[in-house]
């Protein structure tokens, strides 16, 4: 694997075996983790997940085994200071109640003692940032916001001091699907501009899939089942335990691995409004599909026609509604739009909504195929390089 | 749903402007009934020596010397030691002393004074100790509920962040606590006022010696005046106790 960034955190034969318990909630963990990346902490309730990612920021003390950050071991020594080099987020986010939400983001950069002046700007800059109103948000207190915008205000607070490293336990679990959704699209836009080292835990798969740059999937113990990219994953599950723990679907859930601008759109005929109702018909003749796309004077997708529509109306007008996506959209969710729109071709538009192409499902089938293909050549180049050694 | 669930509850917690007056007028108007009766009366010498604003107010500052001091002597202690019993360090300890609080609680007071009047004195100081002794329960148990009901999540994001165990104690859980510790102070500065009446049996004064002589000498108008007085005192003390856990609730709350 020679695309891997150094590595930001070691965890070097990790072990916690709490008081009272015959067996170890963490057994020897060795894990490497990439700089800039999210590694998503993944496994069944209980398996050491949460236990694993409190040692690194030492909430809980290891029983043995070592911790280096940036190759600095941080295992001894004050663990408060480490803490302050760490952003955390917790399910629960855990805001202070009784202060407002610019204190609250205010917190480690007044304990690292910051000037007034460069707290509140950050202050500023970090509500923003998450997509909030500095001044209408900064005076006001937690339980004044609603679920989701706390979880962005813990996220800010956690980033208030730029640290590099942040570990989120289950970030979005407490929030209702369609918001978790949007915060999870929001955060990864935002760490795609600020590239920190993220650890993640989760027990969610399908959040794991979408979020992770690289997955560890655990065992009890905390024992890694399979440590890869999310792809690699979901073609080839290192065993029955991975692949239960997918669950069924996996070819669905790679859909959402892969996005719209990722593949090649096709073309559609198409007329504009204003056209003459003579020249789409001649249109229509010439190709093999059955219908024409109409797009208005902006270059924006209206509707579909068929031969029917443009003999009954005088102009072109009417006709069925189109299915848009953007070129941002996963595969998965232009699948869907298909499936509601009941249309087997979705269209798909650029930032400010004009027709750039279709896809159908022709095209996701051969994105499909073209990931698996891709996949069986990386097991054989690897089996012909294990052979050559 | 919601919306209605916070409005209720926002009238439940925040009383009116007039609301916050009520009580002080009631208490204004009791006590102009109780002076109208009086100078309704003829007094004999008896009555006119106990019934006259300038040996009221005598009784009145005892009374609320023993109040204060005592009261502040359960703050000094039982806060701290409220406190210190919630740190994980102290988990072993929290029972059995917990149970030397109980004890102070139960014994009846006028037992307690009794016993420290034959081993030690009468007076002010042994009258103070029986009121500490049976009002430092209230508020060394709401010290220790406060704190412990603060969100977990919360502390441990403070640990999270890097705030030490004592910057957790002093900037998140003990503000968070501040309102059930209040409502703790309160109702030990009210059982004081209560217990304070009895006070007067060993010689510390206080309107419980004008409750007393009207019993002993059998004039019940100043049985009346020294019982009404001493619940005007400790309603009007429960309602700046109110007010003082109004003013001083964190926001945000």
């Amino acid at each position: 694997m020679t695309d891997t960034p150094p590595i930001k955190i070691r965890l070097d034969k990790l072990v916690k075996r709490f008081p009272g318990q015959a067996r170890p909630a963490v057994e020897e963990l060795s894990l490497e983790i990439p700089e800039g990346e999210i590694l998503i902490l993944v496994g069944p309730s209980g398996c050491g997940k949460t236990t694993t990612m409190k040692m690194i920021n030492r909430l809980i003390e290891p029983t043995s085994g070592r911790i280096l950050l940036d190759d600095e071991d941080v295992t001894h020594g004050d663990p408060d200071k480490l803490r302050r080099r760490i952003g955390y987020v917790i399910q629960q986010i855990g805001l202070f109640p009784h202060q407002t939400i610019a204190q609250n983001i205010a917190t480690v950069p007044g304990l690292l003692g910051w000037s007034k002046e460069r707290i509140a700007a950050r202050v500023d800059e970090l509500i923003g940032l998450v997509g909030m109103d500095p001044a209408d948000y900064r005076d006001r207190y937690p339980k004044q916001l609603s679920g989701g915008q706390r979880q962005r205000i813990g996220v800010a607070r956690a980033m208030s001091a730029d640290p590099d490293v942040m570990l989120m336990d289950e970030p979005f679990g407490a929030i209702d699907p369609i918001t978790r959704d949007r915060l999870q699209n929001e955060f990864l836009r935002l760490q795609a501009e600020i590239k920190k080292t993220i650890v993640f835990v989760t027990h969610d798969i399908d959040e794991a899939i979408k979020m992770g740059d690289r997955i560890a999937i655990l065992r009890e113990g905390s024992q890694i089942a399979q440590f890869d990219t999310p792809e690699r994953i979901l073609v080839n599950p290192a065993d029955e335990f991975v692949s239960d723990f997918i669950g069924r679907g996996a070819s669905l859930k790679r859909l959402s691995l892969s996005r719209v601008r990722d593949i090649e759109p096709s073309t559609w005929p198409t007329v504009t409004v204003g056209d003459d109702p003579a020249v789409a018909r001649r249109t229509l003749e010439e190709t093999d599909r059955g219908s024409l796309l109409v797009l208005d004077e902006h270059g924006a997708p209206r509707s579909w026609v068929t031969a029917e529509h443009l003999q009954r109306s005088s102009g072109i007008d009417g006709g069925l509604p189109v299915a848009t996506v953007g070129s941002a959209a996963t595969l998965s969710d232009t699948l869907n739009e298909m499936l509601t729109a009941r249309y087997s071709t979705a269209v798909v538009v650029d930032d400010t909504g004009r027709y750039t192409g279709v896809v159908d499902i022709d095209t996701i089938n051969e994105a499909i195929r073209g990931m698996r293909s891709a996949e069986r050549e990386r097991q054989r180049s690897s089996l012909a390089k294990g052979a050559a050694t | 749903m919601t919306i209605a669930v916070e409005q209720l509850d926002v009238g439940l917690r925040r009383r009116t402007a007039l609301g916050w007056l009520v009580t002080p007028a009631v208490l204004v108007a009791v006590l102009v009934a109780l002076w109208l009766i009086v100078a309704g009366r003829q007094l004999d010498s008896i009555e006119e020596r106990r019934v006259n604003l300038a040996f009221i107010g005598v009784a009145a500052m005892e009374h609320l010397t023993l109040t204060a001091v005592s009261t502040l002597l359960v703050l000094v202690i039982a806060i701290p030691l409220g406190v210190l019993l919630t740190r994980p360090s102290a988990r072993r300890i929290t029972g059995p002393a917990l149970a030397v609080f109980n004890v102070g609680q139960a014994i009846p007071s006028i037992g307690l004074l009794v016993i420290l009047a034959i081993v030690w004195d009468v007076g002010f100081w042994p009258a103070v100790v029986a009121l500490v002794a049976y009002s430092a329960l209230p508020v060394l148990r709401n010290t220790m509920v406060g704190i412990q009901q603060v969100d977990e999540s919360v502390v441990e994001s403070g640990r999270g962040m890097g705030l030490s165990r004592l910057q957790v104690l002093t900037r998140i859980e003990l503000p968070l606590a501040v309102p059930v510790i209040l409502t703790g102070l309160r109702t030990a500065l009210v059982i004081n006022v209560g217990t304070a009446t009895i006070a007067a049996l060993v010689n510390a004064g206080g309107f419980g010696g004008i409750i007393i002589t009207g019993l002993v000498q059998n004039r019940q108008l100043v049985t009346l005046v020294g019982s009404v007085l001493t619940a005007v005192l400790a309603l009007a003390i429960d309602y700046l106790g109110r007010v003082a856990e109004e003013v001083l609730r964190p926001r945000g709350l």
